[in-house]
């Protein structure tokens, strides 16, 4: 008698609480608290070391950053300013370009140039940046064999400085303008112009009043998203030598000891790219160019006389080499012996050594093993969270959704550099949320990092999986008798676990490639691929760094291939 | 076989009225419908039965076991959705078994219940099919047998057949009551056609904008409507305003216009409501009520619309004032043209007087 009155009130007790409107709350406040410790207890520590000064909070930071004494500071925002929006027109150019000839002409080579125009997403930062410098760089074997050719004293171009910067931007993220611009092109619908036609309008006109208005949100969106990865940028001008940008002015007053300054630009930057972050969201929130009417999809037109044809030819082969130019020459140097190639054109001795000493020299192993390892821990922890925060702010109800999802999508708006900053600032000393460990210094701080950096990705690819999984089917299971656990794993997991996957592989992947912010708070124990392959680079041993860059290309270009085929090709959703 | 109560069950959406006050006895192993336009409150108060929502005010009870706030995998119910809600990862067999594989039954067990299902519903031979390789009525059937093979104590179908074509859906529906019949499961059907409420139901309860109209057989919902709302949304009406100007016994006199009356009876009033002299009312007459010809109560007007549907010939007719919808049984009469006068009658238990 007594046990069954007592699992009574235990039920009773416990009904209470989960049927409490308030329950929700304690389900969700483990993601709040994960986001406390790693997202803005962090980033707090790095606004309070800016404004504390040796007696008390003082702006002094802001003030010499502000100040006209030393312009450096001021210089560094308008040098990323600038280059971020010349990024973005250049950008625009060629991707709506691109765009439109892909979705609107045939040509011989279309299908060819259609699959190798997405490349560059498939080069790591790093890795993309190196083998520009390889190409078009001082000693780049394009300007030495222009020089070589026509018997020149100097090389009679290279590329360097804000420049290279910009060149190496427009190259690997013109892709966000030429996905957003080729799918809204697609989306248009061609009765749209047929009905301007009827009406008398004329070819400009058509254009100025009806297509770039129906293409204006994807532009806009993508303008804000290239413009906020510039700003975080730090690969291009670090390796191009421009020392005058927000990051690298964050990266050289850390390396100085200037930790207050470092604190102090870190604060400023997250400023910037939290206010493009939501400016984003509020963009993105109200657009609403969807075309409703579905039918004939857009024709393209046949070019149709044969010298139109002979250019179109060479021109598609020029952007086929120029695309696949930087992938060709990191192989290319890959098989290069180490220290051969100094004035040469191209490499002269050739050698399969950095390939087999990848998997079996215990010093150039170890970086991968490294970075494998980190990665998988950083991604075990991004599927956990993901899975969970993708499912709360799909399914349940409650007060600061919003927030939450902000919250989430914060990392990802922050350059990897200020991510570095803000670890640092918190976890150089014991606190409760590193259960009162220093993790600088020990193998836990680059996944940390990795964790934080990616944690919207996985995020990301659920959600919109469960946003495509009608909630009745859950319902459903509850119907038949299944508990919500049960429910969850038989039936919430089998249906969003290409979502899921999709972006645990792509959080993997970056996770392997990360330099950023791993360049920052490394340990020598610990050094991941990415520095090594930096390291590598500046002790000119060019064939192992680039035998690096190949296998991290080759694991990319396997996740795309298999995400595509996972989803659907309704991937990019996680971009 | 189980009852269901509800005990004036109210459910706010914030400061919206979901429902209000439903207050509904269904006998174990009735068929009841719950029937009204979309936003009634239909929907809302079938998902608190199945546990998916908790009322905000009032209880509900299976056989005098209060499941109120009960969890919906712990109240042994049926639920057969709109859009069908299976699951797309599992094939016809396993979409069945699922609820028999929570209950933790034995392989063989399940199999052949499973089995024993998949004949009810005549989908023998699709068990290894996956659901995207299944036809609208074949899922609407899947979604049936995972329903009823759990053996539940009651059955819930939350607009079945709205996604099946005409054909398919006077099929299912008769297929539907078959099981239900043969089974016994006490059912309640959520439906916006009256058709489909008319035909299966034991009872039907008339909703609109959360508040109950009326509950009754689909004899008494046609017949005695006990409101506009119900007269007209039940099959066609034509609900005329009157004014009651002479009560001798039962004889009820009804004004419509200066130089026509309708002669109804107090025994056909809307909820048994006793009318007063200068009352103003409206009267209910069906299409169907009204007959070609001389007779009591009759009228004279003029055709403005004629139909030919075959089985019968519909006109819309002036008289006096009003616009009446005539339905005239086809047999062979000859048919009337736009313009033409019509003498009509309307026998004294085709009208129904609905206070208001």
């Amino acid at each position: 008698m007594s046990t069954n009155q007592a699992i009574v009130t235990r039920d009773n007790w416990w009904a209470r609480l989960t049927r409490s409107k308030y329950f929700v709350y304690v389900l969700i406040s483990p993601l709040f608290l994960i986001l406390l410790a790693y997202v803005i207890y962090p980033f707090y520590q790095t606004f309070i070391q800016s404004i504390v000064g040796e007696e008390g909070a003082t702006l002094e930071n802001y003030k010499r950053f502000f100040g006209l004494t030393s312009t450096a500071n001021l210089e560094a925002l308008w040098t990323s300013v600038y280059i971020s929006v010349i990024s973005v027109i250049t950008c625009a150019i060629v991707g709506v370009t691109m765009a439109f000839l892909m979705e609107r002409y045939e040509f011989p080579g279309r299908k060819i140039l259609s699959v190798l125009i997405l490349v560059p997403m498939a080069l790591p930062p790093l890795v993309g940046v190196l083998s520009f410098t390889f190409l078009y760089g001082e000693s780049g074997i394009l300007p030495r064999a222009v020089q070589a050719l026509f018997n020149l004293e100097q090389v009679p171009f290279s590329l360097k400085g804000v420049v290279g910067v910009i060149v190496v931007h427009t190259f690997t993220m013109y892709t966000y303008f030429y996905l957003t611009a080729a799918a809204a092109i697609k989306g248009l619908d061609p009765s749209l112009e047929e009905a301007a036609t009827s009406l008398g309008s004329g070819r400009i006109r058509i254009w100025l009043k009806v297509i770039l208005p129906m293409l204006t949100p994807s532009l806009v969106a993508s303008s804000l998203l290239v413009f906020m990865i510039s700003m975080a940028s730090y690969t291009a001008p670090l390796m191009f030598g421009v020392e005058r940008t927000m990051t690298m002015q964050i990266y050289l007053s850390r390396t100085n000891g200037n930790l207050d300054m470092a604190a102090t630009q870190s604060t400023i930057l997250s400023i910037v790219s939290i206010s493009f972050l939501i400016l984003m969201r509020w963009y993105q929130g109200r657009r609403n160019f969807q075309n409703q009417s579905k039918g004939i999809g857009v024709h393209r037109t046949e070019l149709r006389t044969q010298f139109a044809k002979y250019m179109s030819m060479l021109l598609s082969f020029v952007g086929v080499i120029i695309l696949m130019l930087p992938i060709l020459v990191l192989v290319l140097i890959s098989f290069s012996v180490d220290g051969e190639w100094t004035i040469q054109i191209i490499p002269t001795a050739y050698t399969l050594e950095h390939y087999i000493d990848l998997f079996t020299d215990e010093r150039t192993w170890r970086p991968i093993w490294n970075s494998l390892q980190m990665s998988f821990v950083a991604t075990a922890g991004n599927i956990l969270f993901g899975v969970a925060a993708a499912y709360a702010l799909v399914r349940m109800k409650f007060k600061g959704k919003v927030f939450l999802d902000i919250l989430i999508m914060v990392p990802w708006a922050l350059p990897g550099t200020v991510v570095a900053v803000n670890l640092i600032a918190a976890f150089s000393e014991p606190t409760v949320f590193s259960f009162n460990q220093v993790l600088i210094g020990t193998f836990w701080i680059l996944p940390l990092a990795y964790f934080v950096r990616h944690l919207p990705l996985i995020f990301r690819s659920t959600s919109a999986a469960l946003m495509q999984m009608d909630e009745s089917v859950e319902e459903a299971a509850r119907s038949l008798g299944a508990n919500w656990w049960y429910t969850f794993r038989r039936v919430v997991v089998p249906m969003v676990f290409s979502g899921i996957l999709a972006g645990t592989l792509l959080a993997m992947v970056q996770g392997i490639g990360e330099f950023v912010a791993s360049i920052l708070i490394y340990s020598t124990r610990t050094m991941p691929l990415s520095v090594a392959i930096f390291q590598k680079m500046y002790a000119f041993q060019f064939g192992t760094a680039c035998a690096y860059g190949v296998l991290q290309i080759i694991l990319i270009i396997t996740v795309l291939f298999i995400s595509q085929k996972i989803t659907d090709g309704k991937a990019g959703s996680a971009i | 076989m189980k009852n269901v109560r509800l005990e004036n069950v109210s459910k706010m959406f914030g400061t919206a009225i979901g429902v209000e006050n439903v207050d509904i006895d269904v006998k174990p192993g009735e068929f009841f419908t719950f029937l009204g336009p979309s936003g009634c409150g239909k929907t809302t108060t079938l998902r608190m039965i199945a546990g998916f929502y908790y009322p905000t005010n009032g209880k509900i009870f299976f056989d005098n076991r209060d499941v109120t706030t009960l969890q919906p995998n712990k109240r042994n119910i049926g639920m057969v959705f709109q859009n069908y809600a299976l699951f797309p990862h599992m094939t016809v067999f396993e979409n069945i078994a699922f609820g028999l594989e929570v209950r933790k039954m034995s392989k063989a067990v399940i199999r052949e219940k499973v089995e024993r299902a998949q004949k009810l519903v005549h989908l023998e031979k699709y068990g290894a099919r996956k659901i995207n390789e299944l036809s609208g009525g074949q899922q609407q059937r899947v979604a049936l047998a995972r329903a009823l093979v759990i053996e539940p104590d009651i059955l819930l179908l939350d607009e079945p057949l709205s996604n099946l074509d005409a054909k398919l859906r006077e099929e299912t529906r008769i297929e539907i009551k078959r099981l239900q019949v043969e089974l016994g499961v006490t059912t309640i059907y959520v439906t916006h056609d009256q058709t489909e409420a008319m035909t299966m139901s034991d009872r039907i309860m008339v909703m609109k904008e959360g508040v109950v109209q009326q509950i009754g057989t689909p004899q008494e919902i046609y017949n005695q409507p006990s409101n506009h709302f119900v007269a007209s949304f039940i099959g066609e009406s034509n609900v005329l305003d009157g004014e009651v100007i002479e009560i001798i016994g039962d004889a009820v006199k009804v004004k419509l216009d200066d130089d026509f009356y309708l002669n109804g009876s107090m025994n056909q009033t809307a909820n048994g409501k006793k009318l007063v002299v200068g009352e103003k009312i409206k009267c209910s007459i069906r299409p169907e009520a009204v007959f070609e010809g001389q007779g009591t109560n009759e009228l004279k007007g003029t055709i403005q619309l004629v139909e030919f549907t075959g089985v019968s010939i519909n006109y819309v007719v002036e008289v006096g004032s009003n616009i009446m919808k005539i339905m005239i049984i086809n047999k062979g009469n000859q048919i009337l043209n736009r313009g033409d006068s019509i003498t009509l009658h309307v026998p004294e238990n085709g009208i129904y007087l609905i206070g208001e």
